[in-house]
């Protein structure tokens, strides 16, 4: 249920940005990586919008796929490869604070766990549409 | 967009002092004198809460004497209270593996944590800095409102010159110092004392080396009767908390 902590964010980011202006549509993009539970997710969106009088906002959420490279030897791979074999733990931690993979995670190609995470991270805004733009 | 940059002040709104323990320098005693500090303070009825910010070498789980616990989800994250003190780590997700991060990383670890964690009603946040003036603390310095800064060091050269870069920064950047704390004295000196002197920085008092701590560390009701502990508890009534 912490997906509430992370809606919360994305309202009052919205309301700061928009102050006086009317915004009709925002893209949230939500990489894979965390995990995020889109009901809950959109869930909390909803309740957000109706105490904060938004009602008329549309929030469209998008997937991103996680995608990680090695720095070392430079092999790129899909993160829902690793999804398969992570245990419960490891799940739950990467779910709450993503940057914990790299405790976790190492290259399937040489074994380093310096690892870039190339697309698929987290929570953001990726755009706001204003109402006649 | 970055979503958490709007919360992570919403989330410590309601706490009275937000003290950050650091120094620049490191193994001066900051996560020791932090955690303790914490302790001595819902010792006395304080609400509080302790923020371990080193996530390269996170240490004060071990001083608290922390087991298996794990955070609660509740519209975020609430930290456990462990003796006591409500306490979040990166301890909690990484437990003993290390983890290696690079710069933006450090930035987006510190950002999740501060916005997903719900502290409660807690009165007091005490905050364990790492070494160095990197990431994470230049992230403090930056994105947290309500902040100050009690500096540990010990009486060396070596260690105030580190522990000098810091103070500028802060000046700089006029961030509260609370004062500078000498720490693991082992015979007489007064150069921590003439430095807060020429820098106009409050001196908060000096503790001793104490060999016994070690052989006490995640044995908090032992640990809690050192002769370290009762010497930080005095400063904490003098100096820290008027
Ligand atoms: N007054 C003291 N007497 C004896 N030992 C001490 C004292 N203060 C700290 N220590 C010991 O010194 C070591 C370093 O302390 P601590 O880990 O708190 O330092 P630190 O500044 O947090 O280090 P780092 O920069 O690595 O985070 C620990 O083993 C601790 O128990
Ligand atoms: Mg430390
Ligand atoms: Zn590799």
């Amino acid at each position: 249920m912490h997906e509430w902590a992370l809606a919360e964010g994305v309202i009052k980011t919205i309301k700061e940005y928009s102050k006086d202006k009317k915004i009709e549509k925002v893209v949230v993009k939500i990489g894979e990586l965390q995990q995020i539970d889109i009901d809950i997710f959109k869930f909390a969106l909803d309740e957000l919008k109706k105490e904060n009088s938004m009602n008329k906002l549309s929030i469209i959420l998008e997937i991103e796929p996680a995608v990680l490279k090695c720095r070392v030897c430079g092999k790129t791979w899909s993160f829902s490869e690793n999804l398969k074999e992570l245990d419960d733990f490891i799940a739950e931690s990467i779910h709450f604070v993503p940057e914990v993979f790299h405790a976790f995670i190492k290259c399937p190609n040489c074994g380093s766990p310096d690892i870039d995470i190339l697309k698929g991270r987290g929570v953001w805004i990726e755009k706001i549409k204003f109402k006649g733009e | 967009m970055d979503p958490r940059l709007s919360i992570i002040n919403e989330r410590l709104k309601n706490i009275e002092r937000i003290i950050a323990v650091g120094s620049g320098k490191g193994g001066v005693g900051k996560s020791i004198i932090s955690t303790t500090l914490a302790l001595l303070l819902s010792k006395n009825n304080k609400l509080t809460g302790l923020f371990d910010l080193d996530f390269q070498g996170p240490t004060c789980h071990l001083i608290l004497g922390a087991k298996d616990e794990f955070p609660t989800e509740e519209k975020g994250i609430k930290p456990p209270q462990i003796n006591s003190v409500y306490f979040m780590s990166i301890y909690y997700f990484t437990r003993d593996n290390p983890l290696p991060l690079r710069g933006w990383e450090v930035t987006n670890l510190f950002r999740e944590l501060l916005a997903i964690t719900r502290w409660d009603n807690i009165e007091y946040l005490i905050i364990d800095m790492p070494p160095g003036v990197g990431d994470e603390v230049l992230e403090l310095l930056k994105l947290i409102n309500k902040k100050e800064i009690l500096i540990v060091t010990t009486p060396s050269i070596l260690s105030l010159n580190t522990v000098d870069k810091l103070v500028k920064l802060l000046k700089n950047l006029n961030i509260p110092i609370i004062g500078i704390l000498e720490n693991m004295r082992v015979q007489p000196s007064d150069i921590v004392k003439k430095y807060a002197l020429e820098n106009k920085i409050n001196y908060l008092g000096y503790i001793p080396f104490d060999y016994s701590i070690e052989k006490y560390i995640g044995e908090i009701n032992l640990f809690m009767k050192t002769k370290f502990v009762l010497n930080l508890e005095k400063i904490l009534h003098e100096k820290i908390l008027f």
